[in-house]
């Protein structure tokens, strides 16, 4: 009897399954973690590339801080600079070279030592970089930071900071530099400077970036290799499935991580982030939004508020109106703004005035410095001496974005504005969506008056804040201080930390006289963990430690 | 019919070269570029310029198009601005993702919409009929997104009955081999991976397959209505065929044309990525991945997707023509 279609159909398709099943091999060593030592971390996109030298985006940078580890470290939860893979460290007479000594007994995950010579190996690397490595996208902490390469092949790059290293023996390093700066050794806690097996590095050929400029290729390294001496170790990337997985370093030299394995699962959206953790799917997430803090701790789980280590601004182009280049209008604008009720109502549990450019957990914060408290009547009576009554400005605001400075933009902009003109300024709003038109119209040409924009700090030095902001003249403020400048660069330059730190305090109140701009508020972003989680100490720089995670019993 | 098929892939030549030409003008005239993406506040003007310079952008549209169709002659479709991997490489990464989603959505889709327009047809005016009516306005109406939350909070957060994000559990450390994961865990026999991934897709398939269902619905039905009242159906059944007969040969099969016409367009509809709902459910699928590269110009990701989902489209509308000629033997294609 013929078989009717629909039976001749499922028969095809019971034999095509019966065909697929088991031709393929199952390379699985073994069942999946239990729940109790393995812990699921919500992340808000992926990480872009697992070799930190080449990363600036914090997602690839979390993954990092777990697999690799760097010379010298913040301290748990601060921002001091304190013992990584180096126990000790000093600068010469001259503040040039750094000489580092380092932990011996230390592994890479291939096996192979860590020692000096290592070191060496992996500063050679970034500093002897040719070709695409040269690119900005591509080495931008490095360029950040030590500005140029051994043979810069763009004219516009900035000579080297770094200089040399020497291995003295195993366990000395001695760093060269060409000048003195106040970024080291702070700027060396960044994750992209973290140390690889330099038999790895070689063994899948991590410098050779390929392709040609516009379609740059990163080696295999950098994508499934990553080689460090951290507490975790890479396992496996799995992209189709969004999740990264890395597992316990067993040869780790100090107190080896409590966790089996860690998983991070990206889930972009902030509120899915939140069902997923409610739901057991994962055990502890980033960026969580304001207004989901306080209901979150209420069900008990482990919200974190990381110390701020961020500022919000209201930056002032001296360029954009005449008006503006006179100290008056500008100390009117402070008087203005009601900054503690912008905090009160708009920013997450924590937020603070800010006082300086830079948090109070920032070595050369300076409480003595002159502020501008809320008053209307002050500021339409400086406004008038100034003859700036009928005052109007542009004031651009970013739309469709959300930084941890500034959790809604929108809403910041409606108070401030409300304020400035209850002061009797007129305001012109203009809404650019983030990137690239808002970041682009405030930082270059003079079409912007006034605009809010913010900055996380890469790593504990004054310099990173206010240096980035009032160190040269910049589209952004549009004015020129010779004198503040001088003194920029003399902090930038003086070898003696304490020395350093006096001149910020300095600087810090020649900034609040001179006013560029106002500083408005620190907020500290929240990170949460499941309610049986503990273990893991929230950090300013967003540098938490996963290695000290557990799960209560 | 050999010829049919080879005619229309040539017609896919002209096609995507067109498109390919609107779409480089469309997205170059975006305002701002990859650039402060990738800086953020941290770029100084000089920095965006010389990304800008590196990635060519600083050079006339046309020679940045010239070498784009050099490229593509070579089928060569460039790496990510972004993540510096191959467009190839991420897509074949996460199509397989939408294309497991969207067979999951028209499963049920079909599945359900057709028998139910059927039955709506035939017990016209009757309670079935104003439910099934009244429901697929509904599902029209009521929004992708919000119907996905809605399932989660209901099926995931509250009774945990089945996962609410991802297309796998990590913890089951699947061997992946085609990324369709389904039948990666068949060919490995890795049941539980295949079963897992089978119930990751169960609520986005729902909420996705929300509006496909309440199209095929209203279509089937309109559709056997149509043919009930054809000639060819009385005289069937005043020549006492059973039932059940009338109603398998000669109304569904009849009343199946436009159905397959609408599933057709509403398949490579989906194909093409949902964003909101693999937004939702953090689901891997090119959707998302699309709409995050809108937002960092990542502009060989944009052209090299949208080609690829272009030839998608065309395939998938190639196979429904050709499914004409099997539901109704008089439609020969040529």
């Amino acid at each position: 009897m013929r078989a009717s279609r629909p039976k001749a159909a499922i028969a095809a398709v019971a034999a095509a399954a019966l065909a697929v099943a088991g031709c393929a091999e199952s390379d699985r060593g073994g069942s999946g973690g239990s729940s109790k030592d393995t812990l699921v971390f919500g992340v808000a996109g992926d990480p872009k590339v697992l070799d930190p030298s080449f990363a600036s985006d914090g997602e690839s940078l979390r993954v990092a801080r777990q697999v690799f580890e760097t010379l010298v470290r913040p301290e748990d939860g601060g921002t001091k600079v304190s013992p990584g893979l180096a126990e000790s460290w000093e600068p010469d007479a001259a503040g040039t070279t750094w000489t580092f000594k380092l932990r011996s007994g230390v592994k890479f995950h291939d096996g192979t030592d860590f020692n000096a010579e290592a070191v060496c190996v992996n500063f050679n690397r970034w500093y002897n970089a040719k070709g695409l490595m040269q690119s900005p996208d591509v080495t931008a902490y490095w360029q950040d930071v030590m500005g140029g390469f051994a043979a810069n092949e763009d004219d516009t790059l900035p000579p080297s900071l770094f200089k040399s290293c020497t291995a003295t023996d195993a366990t000395t390093v001695a760093l060269a530099f060409t000048r003195v700066s106040s970024k080291i050794p702070a700027a060396l806690m960044l994750p992209s400077f973290g140390i690889h097996s330099p038999k790895a590095l070689q063994e899948y050929d991590a410098s050779n970036v390929s392709g040609s400029a516009d379609d740059i290729k990163y080696p295999v390294y950098a994508i499934e290799h990553p080689t460090g001496t951290g507490p975790f170790k890479f396992k496996s990337w799995d992209v189709p499935n969004k999740t990264l997985t890395l597992e316990r370093n067993e040869d780790y030299w100090g107190e080896k991580a409590k966790l089996k394995s860690l998983i991070f699962k990206t889930i972009s959206d902030e509120n899915a982030r939140k069902q997923e953790l409610r739901s057991g799917g994962i055990q502890g997430y980033d960026l969580v939004g304001p207004a989901d803090v306080e209901p979150l701790k209420n069900e008990g789980f482990n919200v974190l508020t990381r110390p701020a280590f961020n500022i919000l601004y209201l930056a002032i182009n001296q360029k954009g109106n005449p008006k503006l280049a006179d100290l008056k209008v500008r100390q009117a604008i402070a008087h203005a703004i009601n900054r503690q009720a912008l905090v009160d109502s708009k920013l997450p549990p924590g937020a603070q005035v800010a006082v300086n450019f830079f948090p109070d957990t920032v070595e050369g914060w300076n409480g003595d410095v002159t502020k501008y408290e809320y008053d209307v009547d002050k500021a339409k009576a400086l406004l008038a001496e100034a003859g700036a009554s009928n005052l109007t400005l542009r004031f651009h605001y970013p739309t469709e974005v959300t930084r941890p400075y500034m959790p809604n933009p929108k809403d910041l902009f409606e108070l401030l504005s409300a304020d400035l003109q209850a002061a009797g300024i007129k305001i012109e709003a203009i809404p650019l969506k983030w990137s690239p038109d808002f970041l682009n119209a405030t930082t270059s040409g003079n079409k912007h008056d006034l605009h809010f924009l913010g900055w996380t700090g890469d790593y504990g030095d004054g310099y990173n804040f206010i240096g980035t902001f009032f160190d040269r003249q910049k589209d952004e403020w549009g004015f020129n201080n010779p004198a503040l400048f001088e003194k920029f660069k003399q902090a930038d330059t003086t070898p003696d930390p304490a020395a350093r730190v006096a001149l910020y305090k300095e600087l810090n109140a020649d900034i609040m006289d001179f006013l560029p701009g106002v500083p408005i508020s620190h907020s500290p972003p929240a990170i949460v963990f499941g309610k049986d989680v503990t273990g893991v100490k929230a950090s300013p720089l967003t540098d938490e430690r996963f290695s000290t995670a557990e799960f209560k019993s | 019919m050999i010829r049919f098929i080879v005619r229309r892939l040539l017609q896919l030549i002209p096609t995507l070269f067109g498109l390919s030409l609107l779409l480089f003008i469309w997205l170059r005239r975006l305002p701002g570029g990859p650039e402060t993406a990738i800086l953020g506040e941290r770029g100084t003007p000089e920095m965006r310029a010389a990304i800008r310079h590196n990635l060519g952008l600083d050079e006339p549209i046309l020679i940045q198009y010239g070498r784009f169709i050099r490229r593509m002659i070579r089928l060569d479709l460039g790496t990510s601005i972004a993540t510096k991997r191959e467009v190839t490489t991420e897509f074949l990464q996460r199509f397989p993702g939408t294309v497991e989603l969207t067979v999951t959505a028209m499963v049920i889709a079909v599945g359900i919409g057709i028998p139910l327009g059927y039955l709506a047809a035939r017990r016209r005016g009757r309670l079935l009929d104003h439910l099934s009516v009244g429901g697929s306005l509904v599902g029209i109406c009521i929004p992708v997104f919000f119907l996905a939350y809605i399932l989660k909070a209901i099926f995931s957060e509250n009774l945990g009955w089945f996962p609410s994000s991802g297309r796998q559990d990590p913890t089951i450390g699947a061997t992946r081999i085609t990324n369709f994961f389904v039948l990666d865990g068949l060919m490995t026999r890795e049941w539980d991976a295949a079963a897992d991934a089978l119930w990751h897709l169960v609520l986005p398939g729902l909420a996705l397959a929300s509006i496909p269902l309440a199209i095929i619905v209203r279509i089937t039905r309109a559709s056997v209505l149509e043919v009930l009242n054809e000639d060819f159906v009385r005289t069937a059944e005043a020549k006492g065929l059973t039932e059940n007969v009338v109603r398998r040969r000669h109304v569904l099969r009849n009343a199946m044309l436009p159905v397959a016409t609408s599933i057709g367009l509403l398949t490579g509809g989906l194909l093409s990525g949902a964003v909101l709902t693999e937004t939702v459910f953090a689901f891997s699928g090119i959707g998302a991945f699309l709409a995050d590269s809108i937002s960092q110009r990542d502009y060989p990701v944009l052209m090299g997707f949208i080609m690829i989902i272009a030839v998608v489209y065309v395939l998938v509308n190639l196979i429904v023509d050709l499914s004409y000629s099997l539901i109704d033997p008089r439609v020969r294609v040529r």
